[in-house]
């Protein structure tokens, strides 16, 4: 069959598509866009998360037919997509201080650029950032997932708690990090977040 | 000679940023957080096919046929291969013993070995192909346990045994076996006023990497094979791969694409050779990736153990001896488990000082998933039980816990069981105290948010299961001993090759190595000591590759002691070139040249008193300094098969936690609160991994304490829970706060001083979360994981 869908703000068609096939095969197989990951393929694990319509689902359990007529974002498109995201956060604020980190505290985490090809920040998006700066790369594997639901929940909440933080990616598995830097990265793209705004 | 940076011009010297010591960022960070950092699943070749591995139902089994004709049939096939098609006489592989088909042959040793091989246009084709093969299975009977191994009628998992390690066992289904035997320790337990016995379980791991075993085969004009593949030891997998193709190995030319997480999961082959053989087979691009499912057959396991401790100390809290007897299941393939039972027995001890020990450790062939390295390998079984001893033996001395284990341990001078004298600091009771020095958490914190419990920050969690009552909180601390590096005599090396050359008017520094960067970091501490050594500001990590020498494993906590010496190693001796070349270009401008110890600084060549005497840019103009060296550390010595004795071990290191839990003692659910890690790494070559190292570790120790446990039925030795749905790794959520202290006492035998990191973490972590819910409980729970039912009595 043929899918035609949205992925990234372009048009796509993808042609000779087996019924069973999953967003996520036809992303990184028809599409060229491997940046979502597979590494359950059973909807456990977080890694191929995209957004469907604006919401974060995993791409591995949406029929690649489901897809059809749809806007598909995935960690390729992320940087474009929060640039030209609409208006204003329609966040619910956090008033106590212990909610996050301060914006003191965000200031002292510079991107220090270590070679030709490391986070010049050019054309990253704030959490993209983040996650560099903050060390919530290791292997990355469970990385780009990790994103798209961190830069949802930070569309819909400016300044998310500590709990907000872990239920929001409590999907999203990570083998590596002990998600302690995660939870730093998304603090800080929060209180940058919060300084710009 | 057309110097245009004579002495006279050069303006004033400057430090180079970004060395050791920094927390630099990942020089593959920004291609990790856009996509397009390339996995080995991400491999794509034009006209590529997919391959697929069609596994064992059963355990152990006689095969007496396998009929692929349907499979062959299948439109959209291009070959079934099965053991009739290897090409040469060598059809096994394996670590250290050849014990491992390549595929099946005869006869299937566990649930899950590879059987055949299906190349097709499309991987459901390959998987629906595969499922049309027929195989005839006649079932034997299975051995699971240290019962059924060396019962009188046992069969032989592995027939006709010719290793090394048959001599030295007391039954063929036993793979190795090393005591450890010093003092007398039936006469040191007179003295003991208290002695406490234990018998430990410890489960069945998974490294549980996110990124699926996966890799791209290409078939080459000259009849070899190029192969870009997810790894821990580019030539360790070509040695074992080269033979069973029947190629030399220049012409299996190996890449190391995109790893995602190891843990020494990826220290055995997978899919190298199965990839390699379509290939060469359908003269086509082959890649395979496994799901997640399959990951689970596609890798060796982390050993499950049966421990059994017994110790004594004196009234005023000494030790006075310590014997165990350590049992392995090592499945049905040897892998690492030789190793991993030297690591057991040769640090079944801890860090702790105690004369008399009687030790004895073994690994078991049985029809149970093969096991072989993780993260802490064999360290960690064994510092589960040492540590439940240490906390039985303060409580039966009204001890406190933490002052009990202070006075007994090791410091630098200490003689380990092995005889081996700790040469290095052994900040043992310092880790101890500094995490016992932290403020604890707050009680009952989901009250303090409000007046309402906030059931988020309960166990249970938004299931709601509890509002506070029948809540308990428990604190437990435990201390580990790690060795860090390959042990007993293992020519352990590693290889770089660094280039030194002037491009687009900047000096700029290239390093190659072989190191698998598995997620570790150490691509970014290259660049940093490379910085340091030859002060130049661009360092390019070339891809790693087998077109350099061997830089050895990931694992063992040993590339950055190892691949980072040998780049230091390699830049000081570029640095010994670039001012020999300097000296006899620019010698004549300055007497500091001849006199002084000269640095590179800032892109400079300085004196070791700030003067700058050239730009590196003049001293090289269009020459280039490269150079490979291979870098060594001290030489070890396998360990006595009678005594265990010998200088075995290359570098300790120590890691301490203290966990603190909340459990509801009506549904036996556990949340660990936070857990708090004390480290001593030597010298922090970049702080933020350091601790992101730390935290990782620090959480698989969690994993394996409460949740963490491939199930494997005793009857059928089947594996029951093959996927993320039943194989439970922590969330977000699972995982507390995890502060880090982290101290930098010098090891003056290792570069820089540093200490291996990434596995001492993993150690201590379980035993803290286990004796944080006896604390809270008052049980005794001798096994990990920990369920529900284990806390209830249900
Ligand atoms: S790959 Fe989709 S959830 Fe794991
Ligand atoms: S960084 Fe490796 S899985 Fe998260």
């Amino acid at each position: 069959m043929r899918v035609n869908f949205t992925v990234n703000g372009r048009p796509q068609e993808a042609d000779d598509v087996w019924e069973g096939e999953s967003l996520l095969y036809v992303l990184r197989e028809r599409m060229g866009l491997p940046g979502s990951k597979n590494a359950c393929e059973q909807g456990e694990c977080g890694s191929c998360t995209v957004r469907l319509d604006g919401v974060p689902v995993c791409s591995c359990l949406v029929a690649a037919g489901q897809a059809e007529g749809r806007e598909v974002v995935t960690v390729e498109g992320l940087a474009d997509y929060s640039k030209h995201r609409d208006g204003a956060h329609p966040g619910t604020g956090c008033a106590s201080s212990d909610c996050g980190t301060s914006l003191d505290a965000a200031k002292r985490w510079q991107s220090k650029p270590t070679d030709g090809r490391t986070g010049e920040a050019g054309d990253l998006s704030p959490i993209q950032q983040a996650f560099i700066d903050a060390g919530a790369v290791q292997c990355g594997f469970c990385t780009p997932g990790l994103l798209v639901a961190a830069d949802e929940l930070l569309e819909q909440n400016d300044s998310p708690s500590d709990a907000d933080i872990r239920e929001a990616l409590s999907g999203n598995l990570c083998r590596c990090t002990g998600y302690e830097k995660i939870l730093d990265a998304v603090r800080l793209a929060a209180a940058r977040q919060e300084e710009t705004v | 000679m057309g110097v245009t940076g004579s002495p006279t011009n050069i303006k004033q010297g400057s430090k180079t940023k970004g060395g050791i010591g920094e927390s630099t960022l990942r020089p593959d960070g920004t291609l990790k957080v856009t996509g397009e950092f390339a996995y080995s699943s991400d491999m794509w070749h034009e006209d590529m096919l997919w391959g697929f591995t069609l596994r064992s139902t059963t355990a152990h089994a006689e095969i007496r046929s396998i009929d692929i004709s349907e499979a062959l049939a299948t439109s959209g096939v291009y070959s079934v291969l099965t053991y009739d098609d290897l090409p040469t006489e060598m059809k096994n592989y394996g670590l250290e013993i050849q014990d491992t088909p390549v595929l099946a042959h005869g006869k299937v040793r566990h649930h899950g070995e590879p059987v055949a091989l299906v190349a097709a246009d499309h991987p459901e084709t390959a998987r629906r192909a595969a499922a049309k093969i027929k195989i005839d299975y006649v079932e034997l009977p299975v051995i699971t346990d240290e019962a059924s191994a060396i019962a009188p009628d046992a069969l032989l998992v592995h027939e006709g045994r010719d290793d090394h390690h048959i001599g030295h066992v007391p039954h063929p289904n036993i793979v190795h076996r090393q005591p450890i035997i010093r003092g007398d320790a039936d006469e040191a337990a007179k003295r003991a006023a208290v002695i406490v016995t234990g018998d430990y379980v410890f489960g069945m791991q998974d490294q549980a990497f996110l990124g699926p075993e996966s890799g791209l085969a290409v078939p080459s004009e000259d009849g070899g094979v190029d192969l870009y593949v997810a790894t821990q030891w580019l030539h360790s997998d070509l040695r074992q791969i080269a033979p069973v193709l029947g190629l030399p190995e220049d012409k299996v030319r190996m890449t190391l694409s995109g790893v995602g997480g190891a843990f020494g999961g990826r220290e055995d082959l997978s899919m190298q050779i199965h990839a390699c053989l379509l290939a060469l087979r359908t003269g086509k691009p082959v890649k395979i990736v496994y799901n997640r499912f399959e990951s689970f057959f596609g890798h060796v396991h982390r050993h499950p153990a049966k421990l059994h401790y017994e110790h004594g100390a004196t009234k005023d809290g000494k030790l006075t001896h310590m014997k165990c007897r350590i049992v392995l299941d090592g499945g049905a393939y040897a892998s690492a488990s030789p190793a991993v039972v030297g690591n057991a027995s040769s640090l079944a001890v801890g860090p702790y000082v105690i004369e008399d020990v009687d030790i004895e450790a073994l690994a078991l062939y049985t029809n149970n998933p093969p096991c072989g390295a993780m993260r802490g390998f064999g360290a960690v079984q064994a510092c589960f039980a040492y540590e439940a001893q240490m906390d039985k033996l303060a409580a039966k001395l009204d001890m406190d816990p933490v002052e009990f284990r202070q006075l007994n341990a090791m410091t630098q001078g200490t003689k380990l069981p092995t005889g081996q004298v700790c040469d290095s600091p052994a900040p043992v009771a310092e880790l101890l105290r500094l995490v016992k020095s932290r403020p604890l958490p707050p009680e009952q914190q989901w009250l303090s948010a409000g007046e309402d419990a906030d059931v988020r920050a309960l166990p249970g969690g938004l299931s709601n299961t509890t509002h506070g009552e029948g809540v308990v909180r428990g604190v437990g601390y435990a201390v580990g001993l790690k060795n860090v590096g390959f042990s007993e005599g293992f020519d352990d090396y590693s290889t770089a090759r660094v280039r030194m050359e002037v491009i687009n008017g900047e000096p700029v520094a290239t390093v190659h190595t072989a190191m698998a960067e598995v997620g570790q970091g150490g691509v970014t501490v290259h660049a940093q000591i490379v910085r340091t050594e030859l002060g130049v500001n661009q360092v390019t990590i070339h891809p790693a590759d087998t077109q350099v020498g061997s830089a050895g494993s990931t694992s063992a906590s040993r590339q950055t002691y190892m691949t980072g010496g040998a780049v230091k190693n390699t830049a000081e001796a570029v640095r010994e070139k670039v001012l020999e070349i300097g000296r006899a270009k620019l010698g004549t401008y300055h007497p500091a040249w001849a006199t002084a110890e000269l640095l590179l600084e800032g892109g400079k060549v300085v004196t070791d008193g700030g003067e700058v005497l050239a730009d590196l840019v003049d001293v090289l103009e269009d020459e280039a300094v490269d150079l490979e060296l291979e870098w060594r550390h001290r030489p070890t010595v396998a360990f006595d098969l009678v005594t265990g004795q010998g200088d075995g071990h290359v570098q300790y290191s120590f890691a301490a936690h203290r966990a603190v839990v909340e459990v509801d003692t009506e549904l036996g659910l556990v949340k660990v609160i936070e857990l708090a890690v004390a480290q001593d790494v030597g010298k922090a070559l970049n702080p933020l991994s350091v601790v992101g190292q730390i935290q990782g570790g620090t959480t698989q120790g969690l994993g394996v304490a409460v949740m963490e446990e491939i199930i494997v039925d005793p009857k059928t030795a089947k594996v029951r829970n093959p996927s993320f749905t039943d194989y439970l790794i922590p969330t977000i959520l699972d995982t507390p706060t995890i502060p880090v202290d982290v101290l930098e006492l010098a090891d003056e035998h290792a570069p820089y001083g540093l200490r291996g990191i990434g596995e001492a973490p993993t150690l201590s972590s379980t035993p803290a979360v286990l004796s944080a819910i006896r604390n809270a409980t008052g049980l005794e729970l001798n096994r990990t994981p920990i369920r529900p039912e284990h806390i209830t009595a249900t």
